[in-house]
């Protein structure tokens, strides 16, 4: 988008198909992408609750147990929903892309299908409505298939986007990648970078939540002034449980990210250069922490920041000595590489036969790294001082701590936005990124441009934009409603009845004509 | 059998297994209001479904999927020219799948109706679009050479393709109804039980119709075999279930899909997406199928992943597989 807004100049911006696709590309999956990481890392906490329940007998734990279990059904089902339309829409919107990459880029995807989506559904159900159908163990065991097969599909739908940024294991035949190696696929090595960092995203937020309402419901008994019971303990604990597995995600996202970082500044070094808003070649090269200035200016002159000297060098290369390339030097090399002009091709659009743009949004990458960065660290913050404060069963009485824990939710999720928005849009102009320091295939890459669907019309997918945009708005205002009427309503809502001879604790109605769990 | 023949066997098998398990999930949904009189008994109905719906959902995306990784062409033709039907048959799909997970979440009628208002409306529309796109993959689209579409998104709105959505449609309604009849007990099943033997005949009809109209178009004297064992089970399924044997008339519903699927996928061999235009810019099987290589990877990845698939699966029925009255339903647990 940016590099077709900048090129157009003053004129005006007929909004065209690209722009309409990329849109929706962008809305639907970065919406989906809200309830995916909360779903794996929560199902991951929840079946270790149950773990812990199963092994100690403790009520506390089946408490723990339910109620997050319970948060996170209400996630799962929009994060399955929603799904589906990433599983549809690259043929439908993205029909040339499909055509071009679907020797390698279906495989991933089917694998995730027969793999992980069967087990995640088939389980998931055998979990909720089984309480009282299965033994406790063969119930424990289905959420550990489910939970796990969500971390397994996370694993081949970062395989299929970590082959669009660093494209392994192919050979080009009649100028269409054709695999020649799954295992290659498998194990890119960008691959095995974002699959760690992703996951330890998921558990930063599924962390972040635990710590988030467990923190506001202690903080909201203790100012009501009700005793130190049970129930209180349970939440204190869920608390403390939550700001651990978020500070050790961290921990882990830091160092997983870095070395993302150093493969990138490898095989993406445009991508890399733009989230430094590095305009020219520096050695050694400085890291810029802030910008003022429009970051988007290609000769950068009104840019000014503030830099940490060396510390680039460090980043990329893992030393303080190093030459970092700056934007304007990769946006030559590019262009004497890959060329200087679109086809004149007129399924391209407005693009055909134009000059590329090789520099992705600036401001976008500059300020999505950034972001991701920082709301990383201030969630980590927010795991690290409720530790302290909340040692020994203790809990600060201020006003302002409950909704401090509630609105510290937010940030490992958008930490996770920004950098996919990051990743995503420091990819452009390219939807299958080339190599230019090849150790994946060098010569396979698609622009953007070409990937968009020539047969859909710029009405019909408006059309979806706008109806996929309005109902996931309209869900996402439910999802939430609901979690917080449950948020409300705490262990009452979700324990089972006591029957009268009931006293198994296996969550179990009693009667054996009675579902324990219905719809 | 070369690798891209076993896979389109695999597609055919993919949807007929989506439109087996799905087909009478939407059955139940469209019934809901018309079975389920009094509250409780909605409720029989939806948990009939509860713990399977998703399972049964996700072979569609495993179909979709398949066909991505093993025709990217037909994946790319069929899912771009048949946009706006699969645009609304995702957000059917997604407000359908909400709907069952948060119905009960809130006790209020308020709150229960909205969501009912969700699932049948989803129910109705969800296999009329999936009948929509599959009658249009059998009886071709205006396709130019790249495979895009030639013409507005509302040529696929074609008779023989809309009477392949309403056959989907009455399918799924009689195919709910024979599920009802064998999971649910007392009123609900005695309805589910009269329901299937007043419109079976009715609801067969546009099935047949749509079987003819493949065959005499598209056909190869082979799918007549295929086309008369649906004919006769269809058929046979009824008459179990006027007796009252509800799991063989079920069975046998399962069979005559069968029979449904493999006269449509045998009627469109050898092409996965014929154009009505030219001939020649039809998708076939030969032109659109990946790579050896990549055929092989998947197919071991088939092979070991579907058989597991059908046992945990069918384990999954095996564990709910009792009955649902209302004497079953527990009170409102909502937040």
């Amino acid at each position: 988008m940016s590099c077709n807004s900048r090129r157009l100049g003053g004129r005006l911006v007929r909004v065209d198909l690209l722009d309409i696709a990329r849109w929706q590309f962008g809305i639907t999956t970065v919406y989906h992408f809200l309830m995916v990481p909360l779903t794996i890392g929560l199902a991951i906490l929840v079946a270790g609750m149950q773990t812990a329940w199963y092994r100690t007998g403790n009520e506390r734990y089946l408490k723990m147990t339910k109620f997050w279990g319970k948060l996170m059904m209400v996630n799962f089902a929009m994060g399955v929903v929603t799904g589906i339309v990433q599983e549809f829409q690259f043929g439908m919107a993205w029909s040339e892309y499909s055509r071009f990459v679907g020797d390698v880029f279906g495989a991933p995807l089917a694998m995730e299908g027969i793999v992980a989506f069967f087990v995640e559904s088939v389980f998931l159900g055998l979990w909720i409505f089984g309480w009282d159908r299965l033994s406790k163990r063969v119930h424990l065991a289905c959420a550990w298939a489910f939970s796990l097969a969500t971390v397994a599909s996370a694993y081949f739908i970062l395989a299929a986007n970590s082959w669009m940024q660093h494209p392994v294991g192919v050979e080009m035949v009649d100028g269409e990648p054709r695999l020649s190696s799954i295992w290659a696929v498998l194990t890119n090595n960008t691959l095995l970078a974002a699959f760690p960092h992703t996951i330890f995203g998921c558990f930063a937020v599924a962390g972040t939540f635990v710590l988030g309402i467990a923190a506001w419901k202690v903080w909201k008994r203790d100012r009501q002034g009700m005793p130190h019971d049970e129930d209180r303990r349970v939440w204190h604990k869920s608390m403390r449980v939550g700001a651990w597995v978020a500070l050790f995600s961290f921990v882990g996202l830091a160092i997983s990210g870095d070395i993302q970082g150093k493969l990138m500044f490898e095989q993406q070094p445009l991508k890399m250069a733009s989230a430094e808003a590095l305009c020219h070649t520096e050695q050694p090269a400085s890291f810029s922490v802030f910008a003022y200035g429009d970051v988007s200016r290609p000769d950068c002159e009104s840019v000014k920041s503030i830099t940490v000297p060396f510390m680039l060098s460090y980043l990329a290369h893992g030393d303080f000595s190093t030459e970092v390339k700056g934007v304007q030097q990769l946006r030559g090399e590019y262009a004497a590489k890959y060329g200087t002009h679109y086809p004149n091709d007129p399924r391209l659009g407005e693009l055909a036969g134009e000059r590329i743009e090789y520099q992705p949004n600036l401001p976008v990458t500059y300020w999505g790294f950034r972001f991701m960065i920082g709301f990383g660290a201030v969630s980590a913050l927010a795991a690290l001082g409720a530790l302290w404060f909340t040692r020994g069963g203790r809990f600060p009485r201020g006003r302002l701590w409950g909704p401090l824990a509630l609105a510290s939710i937010a940030t490992p999720f958008l930490a996770n936005v920004f950098g996919w928005i990051f990743t995503e849009m420091g990819r452009q102009p390219f939807v299958v990124a080339p190599n230019p320091n090849p150790s994946g295939v060098d010569g396979v890459w698609m622009y953007t441009a070409q990937a968009v669907s020539s047969g859909v019309s710029p009405g019909e997918m408006m059309t979806s934009l706008i109806a996929l945009t309005s109902v996931y708005g309209v869900l996402l205002v439910v999802e939430v409603f609901l979690m917080v009427r449950y948020a409300r309503g705490g262990f009452e809502s979700v324990m089972p009845h006591k029957s009268s001879d009931d006293d198994s604790g296996s969550g179990g109605s009693g009667s054996d004509d009675v579902l324990s769990f219905a719809y | 059998m070369d690798l891209p023949t076993v896979w389109f066997c695999i597609i055919a098998l993919l949807w007929l297994g989506y439109l087996f398990l799905e087909g009478f999930d939407f059955g139940v949904g469209m019934l809901l209001p018309v079975l389920g009189r009094r509250e409780t008994e909605r409720r029989v109905l939806i948990n009939t479904i509860g713990p399977v719906w998703d399972g049964n959902e996700v072979w569609l995306i495993v179909a979709g999927g398949a066909m991505f990784a093993s025709f990217p062409g037909w994946y790319a033709g069929l899912l771009s020219t048949a946009y706006l039907p699969f645009t609304v048959l995702l957000l059917v799909l997604i407000g359908r799948g909400v709907a069952f997970e948060y119905r009960g979440k809130v006790d209020t009628d308020r709150w229960r109706r909205a969501w009912d208002t969700v699932i049948v409306l989803a129910s109705w529309v969800a296999p009329l679009m999936v009948g929509l796109v599959l009658s249009a993959t059998v009886f071709g689209l205006p396709l130019d050479a790249n495979g895009d579409r030639v013409g507005g998104p509302l040529v696929i709105l074609t008779l023989p393709n809309v009477l392949g959505a309403v056959a989907v449609a009455a399918f799924s309604l009689l195919h709910g109804a024979a599920f009802l009849a064998l999971k649910t007990q007392g009123d609900v099943r005695e309805r589910a039980h009269r329901f299937a033997l007043r419109f079976g005949i009715p609801l067969l009809l546009p099935v047949v119709g749509l079987l003819l109209v493949a065959q005499l178009r598209e056909g190869a004297p082979w799918t007549w075999i295929p086309l008369l064992i649906a004919l006769l089970t269809g058929l046979a399924a009824l008459a179990r279930q006027a007796v009252g044997r509800d799991g063989q008339a079920f069975v046998l519903q399962g069979v005559a899909l069968a029979g449904v699927v493999v006269t449509l996928f045998g009627a469109l061999w050898p092409n996965v997406l014929p154009s009505t235009l030219d001939p020649a810019w039809s998708l076939s099987i030969a032109e659109t199928a990946s790579s050896p290589y990549t055929l092989t990877v998947v197919t071991w990845v088939a092979a070991f992943g579907t058989p597991a698939v059908l046992v945990y699966q069918g384990w999954t029925y095996w564990v709910f597989r009792k009955r649902i009255g209302t004497k079953h339903i527990p009170p409102v647990h909502a937040a």
